[in-house]
C-alpha cells in the first residue's frame, strides 16, 4: 500500500512526512522524526509514556494515527523546555528526586503540564486522578506528586 | 584471586564523627536534565543506519513437540535478510552461573532464549527473522511452518509434583532428595535449613499456629519493554547496544550461546526504563546478534508489552505451610516453613533465598525450613526485588501477627522480644553484625502513624522484613581532568540515581564540588569486568570502587605536590581538598588545590588517573519494618490504602532523596502484590491478563503518600557505613497489608492478591455465617 503524505506542525515546526496506513503518531515521532522523548511501554494506551498534546489535548500518542494529524498541532516533552530554560515542573522533578529510571518520566511532565495549563491549583487528589493514567513503577508516585504540586505552587507565584 | 582484603584496610567505616561536605545531602543528579527533557536513550531509542527489524515467533502452546521448522517460505520473502531457530544454537551442557542473585544454567538459557526440543509455554520463542521493515518481519513470522504436537500442560507448581503430572525435561532428577529418585519429575531441587530441634522447640510453646498460604506469580513490570540493537561486522567483530541491569554479564551469555569471545562483543548498557532483577538474563540480545551476524547488517529488537509479560520472567507463585511455636510470655521457641516455588519451565525459582529469609528476622533456636523448586509450563522466572523473600517473609510474618494477637501481645512488641540483633546467628548460617532490625521496630513503635486513631472498617497493619545484599566483582576508574574536572567511569548501569550517590562519593572524597564529577557507564571495552546492578550492590559495591579509585586520585596527587615541593610523600597529606605539607617539619608550602596540581600534571608525571579494581566484600543486610492504615470497602471488596509508613536500615543514605524513593517505590509495588497483581490462566495453558489494562499495577490513585523513616546503623564495612537498600522495601508489605485487612475485618487472607472480589467473597461467607 502506497505511503500516506501528512502535513502537520510539531512542537510548533511545520512538518511533511510519510507513513504507512498503520503507523502510530508514536511510530511517526520516534521512527520517522527521531523524537524519541516519547515512549513506547504498551502501545494499548495503558501506561502513558507516549503522552503528547494534540490540539491542546492530552492523548497516548500511540492510540492517533499517523494519518490523521493532517493540520493538527503536536506537542511533546521535546518542545517542553525553551532554550536552555526548564519547564518549572522538570526542575521540580530533579529537585525532588521525582524520577528513577526515568522512562515515563516524559510522559508524566507532558500529562502534569496539560492539567497545570487547566488547573493552576490542584489538589493531591486531583494530581493523583489525572496522572492515573500514567504508570510509574520506580517512585510509587510519592515524589513525582510533590514536585507537580509544588510546581504548581511556584507557577502560581510567580 | 580477589580476598575479602582486596577493597584495602583503609576501606573500613571511617566513624560518623567526620564532617561530611556531600554525603548525606540531596543534589541534583547528573543526568536529570537529560531525564526530564527526553534526551536520554533507552534501549529502544536507538537507531542505526540499514538497520534491520527483529520480530520473534513464539508459541502458541503451553506445551508442545516441535516436529519440524519450515523456514523456506519465510526466507524466500523479498525483505527478509535472516531466519534464526533452534538449529542456529549449539546445546549446552548444565553449568549455573550467578545472575543477580539467582543462578542461571546455560542448558536452559540456551532452550529460553529459543525453543530447541519443545515449547514449554505459551509465547516460547521459537523462531527469529530479521527483515528490513516491521511489516515485512511480521509478514515472515506468519510465513513459517512450526509442525507442533500438543502435550498436556501443567500451570500449578502442586499439581506439578503429582506422580502423574506431565513432564517437562524427561531428564530431570530431583537434586537434593537422599537417595536420589528413580524416576524424572518437575520437582528440581530440595533445599533445606535447620537449626536447633523444631520438635523440642513446638513441644516447649504454648502456642502454635499452622497456616497454609498461597501467592500467585507478579510480573516486575518495568515500565520499558526489553529492547537492544545488535551490530556484527563481516569480520565477527559485535556491538551490542541493549537495555539491561548488567552488560557484562549479558555480554558472557550471548558469548557462550554464540559461541563468540568475549573480546569481539562490546556491549553497552543503554538508559534502562526500570528492571527490578527482570532485566539480569537476557532474552532479545542472543537473538539480535544472530540475525545480524547472519546479514551483515545492525538488527534492532523490540518486545511488546504482551511479549514482556508473556515471555520474560515473572517471579515465583508458591505454596507454603508455615508453623510458628510460642510461650505464652512471647518467646518464640520454633519456626518450620516449606515451601514450594514454582520456577516456570526451568529450573531455578527463588526458593533457596526465599528459605534462607523466611525467619531471619527473627533470633530463634529452632528452625527448620524446607523448599521445593518446581517446574511448570509458565515462562521461566527472573529475579524480582530479593527474589524470593517477599514470598516466605509474607507468609512468616503472617502467622507472627496472629501469634501476637492469639497472646495478647503489641505485634511490634513480639517482634521486639524475638528480634534479630548484632550476634544473633541466622538459620542459614552466618552471625549478623550490627543490623538495624530492633531500631527499625522501636521507631516504629514510636511513630505517630501508630497511635493515630482508626475509624469504622479501617485497620493497621506492621511487618519487617530481611534482605542480604551483595557486593562482587567492579571495577570503576576516576580521570582527573585538566582543569581540575573529574570523569567517573563506572560499571553498574544507573536504574534509580546511583550516578549521583557514586558522584558524591568521589567528590567526597577528592574534596571538589560535586558537579565537577562527571559519570559515564563504560562499555565493556572501556572499563574491567563489572557484576550487575542488583542485589542492592550498586552503590555498595561501586561506592567501594569510587572511593578507592579516589584515594587513588589523592595518593597520586600527594606524589605530585610532592615532587613539586622536593619534599618526600609521606609528608604530604591530602585535607580539604588541598595537597598540604603534613607538618611544620614538612616544610613551608602554600596548599595546591587539585585543580592546580593536574594543571601542570604534563610536567611532573603526566595525567592523574585513579583505578580500582575489587570484589567487594562486607556487603551488610538490611532490615526494615512497615506500618499501613488500609479501609475495606463492604460493598465491593476494594481495600484502600490510607496511610503508608516504611522505616528501614540503610545504613548510610549517600543521598537520602533516593534512598526514600526506593523505600516508597519498594512499598508501592508490595502494594500491588498485596492486593491486585497475578497472572492468570485460563485452563488452555494460555496467560489472560498480559497487559497493564488486566495486570494492574498500581496508579497515582491508588496510593497515599509513603512516609519513610531512615534508619542509620552503619555498615562498618563501608567506609560511609552504606548498605544496600533496594530490596527490602519490597518484602514487609504484603504482611502489612493481610495484617492491617485482618485487623479491619477480623478475616485472616491467607491467599495474594487479596483482591476485590476475594475480598468482597470472604465478607459475604462472613455474614453468611453469621
Amino acid at each position: 500500500m502506497a505511503k500516506i503524505h501528512v502535513s502537520t506542525t510539531i512542537n510548533g515546526d511545520a512538518v511533511e512526512f510519510l507513513c504507512e496506513p498503520e503507523e502510530t503518531l508514536l511510530d511517526v515521532l520516534r521512527d520517522g522524526l527521531g523524537l524519541t522523548g516519547s515512549k513506547e511501554g504498551c502501545s494499548s494506551g495503558d501506561c502513558g509514556a507516549c503522552s503528547v498534546l494534540l490540539d491542546g489535548r492530552l492523548v497516548c500518542a500511540c492510540l492517533v494515527m499517523g494519518a490523521e494529524l493532517g493540520g493538527c498541532e503536536v506537542e511533546t516533552i521535546e518542545a517542553m523546555a525553551h532554550g536552555d530554560v526548564l519547564h518549572p515542573l522538570q526542575s521540580k522533578f530533579i529537585e525532588h528526586a521525582a524520577l528513577q529510571c526515568g522512562v515515563c518520566t516524559p510522559g508524566i511532565l507532558v500529562a502534569a503540564k496539560a492539567l497545570l495549563d487547566k488547573n493552576p491549583d490542584p489538589s493531591e487528589t486531583e494530581v493523583r486522578y489525572w496522572l492515573a493514567g500514567n504508570l510509574c513503577r520506580c517512585t510509587g508516585y510519592d515524589k513525582i506528586v510533590r514536585a507537580v504540586l509544588d510546581a504548581a505552587a511556584d507557577m502560581r507565584g510567580s | 584471586m580477589a580476598k575479602d582484603t582486596d577493597t584495602g584496610a583503609d576501606t573500613g567505616y571511617m566513624g560518623g564523627d567526620k564532617e561530611l561536605k556531600w554525603v548525606g545531602t540531596r543534589p541534583p543528579r547528573p543526568d536529570g536534565v537529560d531525564k526530564v527533557t527526553g534526551r536520554a536513550k533507552f534501549g529502544a531509542d536507538f537507531y542505526v543506519p540499514g538497520m534491520l527489524i527483529g520480530k520473534v515467533l513464539r508459541s502458541p502452546h503451553p506445551h508442545a513437540l516441535i516436529k519440524s521448522i519450515d523456514t523456506s517460505k519465510a526466507e524466500a520473502l523479498t525483505g527478509v535478510k535472516a531466519v534464526l531457530t533452534r538449529d542456529d544454537f549449539g546445546d549446552r551442557s548444565s553449568e549455573f552461573v550467578p545472575a543477580g542473585e539467582m543462578m542461571v544454567n546455560y542448558r536452559d538459557i540456551v532452550r529460553n532464549v529459543m525453543a530447541r526440543e519443545k515449547a514449554l509455554y505459551e509465547g516460547h520463542a521459537v523462531a527469529a527473522v530479521a527483515a528490513t521493515s516491521n511489516a515485512i518481519a511480521k509478514q515472515a513470522l506468519k510465513l513459517i511452518e512450526v509442525d507442533y504436537e500438543p502435550l498436556p500442560h501443567v500451570i500449578d507448581a502442586v499439581e506439578a509434583m503429582k506422580p502423574d503430572a506431565p513432564l517437562l525435561h524427561e531428564d530431570m532428577i530431583t537434586d537434593g532428595v537422599e537417595p536420589a529418585p528413580t524416576k524424572p519429575s518437575n520437582v528440581a531441587k530440595r533445599v533445606e535449613f535447620t537449626i536447633g530441634d523444631v520438635e523440642a522447640g513446638f513441644a516447649a510453646a504454648d502456642v502454635v499456629i499452622e497456616r497454609a498460604f498461597d501467592t500467585s506469580p507478579v510480573h516486575q513490570a518495568y515500565i520499558e519493554p526489553h529492547a537492544c540493537v545488535a551490530s556484527v561486522s563481516e569480520d565477527g567483530q559485535a556491538e551490542l547496544w541493549t537495555t539491561t541491569q548488567g552488560h557484562y554479564v549479558a555480554r558472557a551469555h550471548c558469548a557462550r550461546l554464540l559461541d563468540m569471545d568475549i573480546s569481539k562483543i562490546r556491549v553497552t548498557a543503554s538508559e534502562i526504563g526500570g528492571g527490578f532483577g527482570g532485566k539480569t538474563v537476557v532474552y532479545l540480545e542472543p537473538l539480535a546478534l544472530g540475525l545480524s551476524r547472519k546479514a551483515c547488517q545492525p538488527v534492532k529488537m523490540v518486545m511488546s508489552r504482551d511479549e514482556v509479560f508473556r515471555a520474560s520472567g515473572p517471579t515465583s507463585g508458591a505454596h507454603m505451610k508455615i508453623k510458628v511455636g510460642a510461650t505464652k510470655d512471647g518467646k518464640i521457641t520454633a519456626g518450620q516453613a516449606e515451601l514450594i516455588y514454582q520456577a516456570g519451565a526451568f529450573q531455578g525459582s527463588p526458593v533457596q533465598p526465599g528459605a534462607m529469609c523466611a525467619f531471619a528476622p527473627y533470633d530463634l533456636e529452632n528452625v527448620k525450613v524446607v523448599g521445593w523448586d518446581v517446574v511448570t509450563n509458565r515462562p521461566k522466572v527472573a529475579a524480582y526485588r530479593a527474589p524470593g523473600a517477599p514470598i516466605s517473609e509474607y507468609a512468616v510474618e503472617c502467622v507472627i501477627d496472629e501469634l501476637a494477637k492469639r497472646l495478647g501481645i503489641d505485634p511490634i512488641d513480639l517482634r521486639l522480644a524475638n528480634a534479630a540483633k548484632e550476634g544473633t546467628r541466622a538459620a542459614y548460617g552466618p552471625k549478623f553484625g550490627p543490623i538495624g532490625l530492633v531500631e527499625s521496630l522501636e521507631q516504629a513503635k514510636a511513630h505517630p502513624h501508630y497511635q493515630a486513631p482508626l475509624g469504622p472498617n479501617q485497620g493497621r497493619g506492621v511487618a519487617s522484613g530481611f534482605w542480604f545484599n551483595i557486593g562482587g566483582e567492579t571495577c570503576a576508574s576516576l580521570i582527573v581532568n585538566e582543569d581540575g574536572t573529574a570523569a567517573l567511569t563506572l560499571g553498574t548501569p544507573d536504574i534509580g540515581g546511583s550516578r549521583a550517590s557514586l558522584c558524591m562519593m568521589a567528590a567526597e572524597e577528592l574534596g571538589i564540588e560535586y558537579d565537577r564529577v562527571r559519570p559515564i557507564i563504560a562499555d565493556t571495552a572501556s572499563l574491567g569486568y563489572t557484576f550487575l546492578t542488583g542485589g542492592s550492590r550498586a552503590t555498595f559495591s561501586s561506592g567501594l570502587a569510587v572511593i578507592e579509585a579516589a584515594r587513588d586520585v589523592v595518593r597520586q596527587l600527594c606524589e605530585r605536590a610532592a615532587k613539586i615541593w622536593e619534599i618526600p610523600t609521606d609528608a604530604v597529606e591530602w585535607a580539604d581538598g588541598t595537597a598540604k605539607p603534613a607538618g611544620a617539619n614538612a616544610g613551608d608550602f602554600e596548599p595546591m588545590s587539585l585543580a592546580a596540581i593536574a594543571a601542570i600534571a604534563g610536567k611532573t608525571g603526566g595525567p592523574v588517573v585513579g583505578h580500582a579494581q575489587i570484589n567487594a566484600q562486607g556487603a551488610a543486610p538490611s532490615f526494615g519494618t512497615h506500618l499501613v492504615d488500609v479501609e475495606v470497602d463492604r460493598e465491593t471488596g476494594r481495600v484502600t490504602v490510607l496511610r503508608y509508613t516504611v522505616l528501614q536500615d540503610a545504613g548510610k543514605a549517600i543521598h537520602p532523596a533516593y534512598v526514600e524513593g526506593q523505600f516508597q517505590g519498594g512499598a508501592v509495588q508490595g502494594i500491588g502484590w498485596a492486593l491486585n497483581e497475578e497472572y492468570i490462566y485460563g485452563p488452555d495453558g494460555k496467560l489472560e491478563n498480559a497487559g497493564f489494562l488486566d495486570y494492574r499495577i498500581p496508579v497515582a490513585s491508588d496510593v497515599p503518600m509513603i512516609d519513610t523513616v531512615i534508619v542509620e546503623v552503619p555498615n562498618p564495612r563501608h567506609p560511609y557505613g552504606v548498605r544496600g537498600v533496594g530490596e527490602t522495601p519490597i518484602i514487609p508489605p504484603m504482611a502489612a497489608i493481610a495484617n492491617a485487612i485482618e485487623n479491619a475485618l477480623g478475616i485472616r487472607f491467607t491467599e495474594l492478591p487479596m483482591s476485590p472480589p476475594r475480598v468482597l467473597k470472604a465478607i459475604d461467607e462472613m455474614a453468611a455465617a453469621e
